[in-house]
C-alpha cells in the first residue's frame, strides 16, 4: 500500500460524504453570514468548488497550485473572492470557505488510513499544506478586490469634490472640499482651467472654506492655479480663508499678495461681478463712441 | 526662412502661431514683430498662441522679451487664448510671465487693447 495519497481517487469516492459534511461544518460555523447569503447559494459554491478540486487533483500534483491544472480553480477562488467582497464578508468569513474543508476531508483519512500512521501523517501534511494554500490564494484575491473597490472610491471621491460651477456669465467658481494634495490639486486645477476655456470666463473663484489646512504646498498649489489661470487671461480670486488659516499663512510666510483674496464668496462674488460689468461697460461705451 | 505672418489691424498688429514653435522661429518672430513695430507705429500686439501646444522655457522667455521689447516701443502686448496644458507647462517651469498681459481670447484682447488706449481701432 502506497504511503502517498490519492486526493483524487478519495474525494471521488467520499463524495456523498465529504460534501454535506463539509456544507454542515459550515453552516454550523460562527462566521456563518446568513444575511449575505443563502443556503442554496452555499451549497452551490461548495458543490462547484467541490467539483473543480476534483479535476484539478487528478493531476496528483498537489504542491504547486500555480500549475495550468490549477487554473479553473484558482479562476473559481477569483470569483468567489470578488463576490463575498463585494457582498460585504470580512477576511475571515471568506477564509473559513475553504479552511472548513480540513476537517471533513480529515474524518475520511483517518478513516481511510485506519492503523497506518505514516500514511496519516503523510496525508494531513499534504493536504494541510494544499488547502493552506488554497485558502492563502481566496485571501490574497479577496484582498486584490477590496483595495480595488477602495480604489474606485477615492477615484470617485476625486470627480466629486471638485465640481467647477458657473455663477454668472463670465464668472466660474470652484468651492474645494477636504484636503488638497499634490494629484488632488492637479485635478482642480486642469478641470478649472478647461471650464475656463468651455465658458470663457474671466473671472474664477476659488473658495476654501472647506479646506481643513492650508500649508506651504497647498499655498503653493493654490499660486500655481491662480498663475496658470492668469496666464490663460482669467483672474482668480481665492476666498473662504478661515482666520486660522489667515494666520498659518502669515505664520509661514507665504505670499498671497499678488493674488486677490476675499473672507467670503459672497465678497469675492460681488467684487467678480463689478469686474465683469466695468469690462463690459467699457466695451460697449468704446463701442457707440 | 520660415516665418510667421504678422498681420496689422488698425492700430495694432496680430501674430497667430499656428505652427510648432522651434527656437529659430520664435527668434525670428522676436526680429520680425520689433521691427513691424517701429514701422507701424502699432499701439498693441495681440500674440494668438491658441493652436500652441507644446511650449518650453525658451518660448516662454521669448513671450516675456516680446513683451518686455514692444512696451519699450510703447506698444502693449497680450498673449491671448493660452491651452490649460501649456500654463500648466509653464507655470511647473516656474515662468510665471508676470510681465506679459493675458486674455481668453481675441475678442477679449482687443477688449483689453481699446480699454488701455480709450478708442476702438
Amino acid at each position: 500500500m502506497s504511503n502517498k495519497i490519492n486526493l483524487s481517487a478519495l474525494l471521488e469516492q467520499h463524495k456523498s460524504a465529504l460534501l454535506p459534511d463539509w456544507i454542515k461544518e459550515q453552516l454550523s460555523s460562527v462566521t456563518l453570514r446568513k444575511d449575505l447569503m443563502t443556503e442554496a447559494e452555499l451549497r452551490q459554491q461548495s458543490e462547484d468548488f467541490y467539483k473543480l478540486l476534483c479535476n484539478a487533483a487528478q493531476s496528483n500534483q498537489l504542491t504547486d497550485i500555480m500549475q495550468p491544472e490549477w487554473a479553473n480553480l484558482r479562476e473559481f477562488l477569483k470569483g468567489v473572492s470578488r463576490s463575498r467582497g463585494i457582498q460585504g464578508f470580512n477576511t475571515a468569513e471568506t477564509a473559513t470557505f475553504i479552511l472548513s474543508f480540513k476537517q471533513p476531508l480529515f474524518k475520511i483519512i483517518s478513516e481511510v488510513s485506519q492503523e497506518n500512521v505514516k500514511m496519516l501523517a503523510d496525508s494531513i501534511w499534504a493536504i494541510t499544506i494544499l488547502i493552506d494554500k488554497l485558502g492563502l490564494y481566496t485571501i490574497e484575491a479577496f484582498q486584490k478586490v477590496r483595495e480595488e473597490i477602495i480604489k474606485r472610491q477615492q477615484e470617485e471621491l476625486l470627480e466629486l469634490s471638485t465640481p467647477v460651477v458657473k455663477l454668472w456669465d463670465g464668472i466660474l467658481a470652484l468651492p474645494m472640499i477636504g484636503t488638497l494634495d499634490s494629484s488632488r490639486t492637479q485635478v482642480v486645477m486642469e478641470n478649472l482651467l478647461q471650464q475656463i476655456v468651455a465658458t470663457e470666463s474671466e473671472m474664477a473663484i476659488i473658495d476654501i472654506t472647506g479646506v481643513p489646512n492650508v500649508d506651504t504646498l497647498v499655498a503653493q498649489h493654490l499660486l500655481k492655479t491662480v498663475t496658470a489661470a492668469r496666464l490663460m487671461g482669467a483672474d482668480c480670486i481665492i476666498s473662504g480663508i478661515r482666520p486660522q488659516i489667515a494666520q498659518t499663512i502669515v505664520h509661514l510666510g507665504v505670499d498671497l499678495s499678488g493674488v486677490i483674496t476675499k473672507a467670503s464668496l459672497a465678497d469675492a462674488f460681488k467684487l467678480a461681478l463689478a469686474r465683469v460689468k466695468d469690462s463690459r461697460a467699457k466695451t460697449t461705451l468704446l463701442q457707440n463712441s | 526662412m520660415e516665418r510667421l505672418p504678422i498681420f496689422k489691424m488698425g492700430k495694432y498688429l496680430l501674430v497667430t502661431i499656428q505652427v510648432d514653435m522651434h527656437d529659430q522661429l520664435a527668434l525670428t518672430l522676436q526680429d520680425d514683430l520689433t521691427i513691424k513695430i517701429r514701422e507701424t507705429g502699432a499701439a498693441g500686439v495681440l500674440i494668438d498662441i491658441s493652436a500652441l501646444e507644446i511650449v518650453d522655457s525658451f518660448i516662454g522667455r521669448i513671450l516675456s522679451t516680446i513683451s518686455l521689447t514692444a512696451s519699450v516701443l510703447d506698444a502693449d502686448t497680450i498673449v491671448v487664448g493660452m491651452q490649460p496644458a501649456v500654463a500648466i507647462t509653464l507655470v511647473e517651469l516656474g515662468l510665471s510671465l508676470k510681465k506679459v498681459r493675458t486674455a481668453l481670447n481675441i475678442d477679449k484682447g482687443i477688449e483689453l487693447l481699446n480699454a488701455s488706449h480709450d478708442a476702438p481701432c
